[in-house]
């Protein structure tokens, strides 16, 4: 199902490639976009395998577990590290920023590749391996790192305590190189949607999306310097017996939590903005409505990254801070719900008085708007200090920020994916096997985590690995049944992905023409390349007149007017 | 594999070479490092008073000569890149490798100081303020070694005229190189 037919649509200056050199040492955006794609989505799969392992030995305590086997509470506590690092380093970052922002930013802008292809190709290269040294941790002697995907010390600081010298070491070399890979791709973004806009393109006519992953991107690189040092001193901690953040000898493991939520907070948003994005491309075209207040939404874009550098210590409120500290994050973090509240409001503002289609991607583009505002609300309970001391580090915070990074990285990957299938090969999901997909995974989704709402505000702690070890905790009422339930609502969200699978393969193996190149009638630079874009993507480079959402304007036939239809093709036609 | 440029690299919407546009994103995210690492060992340094005591062994002078050394080798730098602009890309690459013999004297001067030290037994796990010594100063080091190495790559392209614009690029990333040792030398060696 891969783009087979690339070598056809060349226009000249390029030779035909291997197999080899065409998807592993290509420089091509898409093709690079499509390697992060897919390796972020076989990570999420052992992050999945993970969360299944886990999940079991929580509903049923001590007993085997098929497909794992027993687990012991060393395994317990690495498989949940490793669940949380992969979905968001592995999974999340890789798909939603560099996947599709590979993808869309040069179609988009309307230019041919990225402004360096094979720095593009290295950043790819980088990750792969800092993916192999991950998935490797695992099976070194003492097992994978099992100190939480935070990494506290002097928990991972000390293999005394961590009992994994060679996991916790290998861990923090893969997220360093992890930082490296996306650091070199997001200087591309950015450096990308400045520079090589398509002529007549001005800054408002950018697809929103874009916007979006720039800034992402631009968050990730103004924030994750401070961990990147953090994580070299901790490397050297662990392994050369220093004292940064050992406080026998004068250093602060506080210190490391500053480090890490630095860039820790500001991340939430790294990863939530493509995923805003695309939800907001997604509503836009298929309301066949204007994006309601286009500015307005770019400056609640650039308030949220702004204000997202001022918030961290509300993850730090019981951890011995001083807290008069904590009334000044208490009020930063209150009021980054103010633009990220606004953003929702403006798609809802855009879906008044459109004419709705609920295709595939546009059910998972309003269910991502629904099922993430859950976790904003929530997140005002934690980041109020005085209710957070009670929160902190029970189900209740599991279950906020699962309602967060759900959204934004598994309902985010399946709207992106589903919207921009047609553009990537060619040919249209099946639609009813779709919405079968979307429903269940989404009732899956849901009675997972609401459960863990309930367990969380009754007292449930986050770090218990066996629950029959805590009598009250398992026959307190319905705690451990509620406890059952999430994990049944587990089972049934991966065993929906098994519709998603034969959907890929039922449209790989089916014998449909060429879906054209605009499938949803969209007015945005990559829907006028075609499906699947070639080499160089656009037959003839284009020029932009207009901004990416008029849909609908009265006094057209057509509903859409793409942002490369020159003003007078209508009264030539 | 030679590669045709794309488009996308020719272009220049925002006014500036890609290149030049690159290079400042990349320095911001390196300030960031840094930062993070000072303000780290700003914090501790406040909060340990007797850290002052261990700084006193620091070889204040050998810092000095170092500050001296890679500060006249940012002015062959900046002669590289007037050189470059005039298109003479012999010129600019003979700078170019003056720049690298002063990046090299300065790893000279700072492996003796750092021998001299480890010896008296002032070693990375001393104490805290040795930690950050060597992480600081080492991480600097491995800046200058890579700002070293890209120099060489530049300048060979420049020597046979080719790609004379990245001679201001690297010239940009070995001023930076500088201005952090220019907040290195004092945290690390003056304040007592």
């Amino acid at each position: 199902m891969s783009a087979t037919d690339h070598a056809h649509d060349d226009h000249g200056h390029h030779e035909q490639q291997n197999f080899f050199l065409k998807y592993f040492w290509s420089t091509d955006h898409k093709i690079i976009a499509q390697q992060y794609m897919w390796t972020g989505v076989f990570m999420a799969l052992i992050g999945g395998f993970l969360a299944y392992a886990f999940r079991m030995q929580l509903a049923f305590p001590g007993k085997f577990i098929p497909g794992f086997g027993y687990m012991s509470s060393l395994e317990y506590n690495a498989a949940v590290t490793n669940h949380g690092t992969i979905m968001i380093f592995w999974f999340a970052m890789p798909v939603l920023i560099a996947a599709f922002g590979n993808l869309l930013i040069p179609l988009m802008v309307g230019c041919d590749d990225m402004v360096f292809p094979r720095i593009n190709r290295l950043s790819y290269q980088v990750f792969l391996i800092s993916a192999v040294i991950l998935v490797s941790s695992f099976f070194v002697k003492g097992g994978g790192f099992n100190g939480a995907w935070t990494a506290y010390p002097p928990l991972s600081a000390n293999s005394d305590y961590n009992m994994a010298p060679a996991g916790s070491s290998l861990w923090l070399i893969a997220v360093a190189l992890e930082f490296v890979a996306f650091l070199l791709g997001g200087i591309n973004f950015i450096v990308t949607a400045m520079s090589s806009r398509a002529p007549g393109m001005r800054m408002w006519d950018v697809p929103i999306v874009v916007w979006m992953i720039v800034v992402a991107s631009i968050l990730f690189m103004l924030s994750v310097g401070p961990l990147f040092a953090g994580a070299v001193m901790l490397l050297f901690d662990q392994n050369f017996g220093t004292y940064f953040f050992n406080p026998e000898r004068g250093g602060d493991p506080i210190l490391w939590q500053h480090l890490f939520w630095f860039f820790g907070h500001p991340e939430v948003y790294v990863v939530l903005l493509p995923a805003m994005g695309m939800s907001g491309e997604i509503i836009a075209t298929f309301s066949r409505k204007k994006l309601f207040a286009y500015k307005t939404l770019l400056y609640t874009v650039f308030a949220t990254g702004i204000i997202s550098f001022f918030v961290w210590a509300h993850h730090q409120f019981i951890a011995g801070i001083d807290p008069r500290m904590a009334n000044v994050f208490t009020v930063t973090t209150l009021i980054i719900s103010v633009p990220i509240a606004e953003m929702c409001f403006l798609y809802i503002a855009t879906l008044y008085g459109g004419s709705i289609r609920l295709k595939v991607p546009m059910l998972w583009g309003l269910a991502f708007v629904a099922e993430f505002l859950l976790g904003g609300v929530t997140g005002i309970f934690l980041g109020a200090s005085g209710a957070d001391i009670y929160f902190h580090d029970t189900y209740f915070v599991v279950a906020h920020f699962h309602y967060t990074f759900v959204p934004i990285a598994i309902i985010g990957f399946f709207m992106g994916f589903t919207y921009w299938f047609p553009k990537m090969y060619g040919k249209m999901l099946n639609e009813t096997l779709g919405k079968i997909h979307f429903w269940i995974t989404i009732l899956g989704f849901n009675m997972i985590f609401i459960p863990l709402f309930f367990t969380g505000m009754w007292g449930d702690h986050r770090r218990i690995y066996n629950y029959s070890h805590f009598p009250d905790l398992v026959k307190n009422g319905i705690m451990q049944d509620l406890r059952i339930m999430a994990t049944v609502g587990l089972l049934i969200m991966l065993s929906a992905q098994v519709i998603f699978l034969m959907n890929l393969i039922k449209t790989a193996l089916s014998k449909q023409e060429n879906c054209g190149p605009n499938p949803w009638k969209s007015n945005t630079l990559e829907w006028t390349a075609p499906s699947p874009p070639g080499h160089g993507n656009f037959a003839v480079m284009p020029t932009v007149y207009r901004g990416p959402y008029e849909y609908s304007l009265p006094d057209r036939e057509s509903d859409f007017w793409p942002q490369s239809e020159p003003p007078d093709a209508d009264k030539q036609a | 594999m030679a590669h045709a440029k794309p488009i996308a690299t020719l272009r220049t919407a925002a006014g500036v070479p890609v290149g030049r546009l690159a290079m400042w994103w990349l320095l911001a995210s390196e300030i960031v490092i840094f930062g993070g690492l000072l303000v780290g060992y700003i914090i501790h340094r406040n909060g340990h008073p007797e850290w002052a005591i261990e700084a006193a062994n620091t070889n204040t002078l050998a810092g000095a000569i170092n500050t001296f050394v890679l500060l006249t080798s940012s002015l062959s730098a900046v002669l590289a890149h007037q050189a470059a602009q005039t298109g003479n890309g012999k010129r600019a690459a003979r700078f170019l490798w003056l720049t690298i013999l002063g990046a090299c004297m300065f790893l000279v001067i700072k492996s003796f100081e750092w021998t001299h030290e480890i010896q008296l037994g002032f070693t990375l796990t001393k104490s805290g303020f040795w930690s950050f010594y060597y992480c600081a100063a080492g991480l600097h080091a491995a800046h200058v070694i890579a700002g070293s190495i890209a120099m060489g790559v530049v300048a060979v392209d420049a020597a046979k005229g080719k790609e004379l614009q990245r001679v201001e690029y690297v010239g940009i990333y070995w001023h930076f190189v500088d201005v952090v040792w220019i907040f290195l030398f004092p945290l690390l060696y003056i304040a007592k």
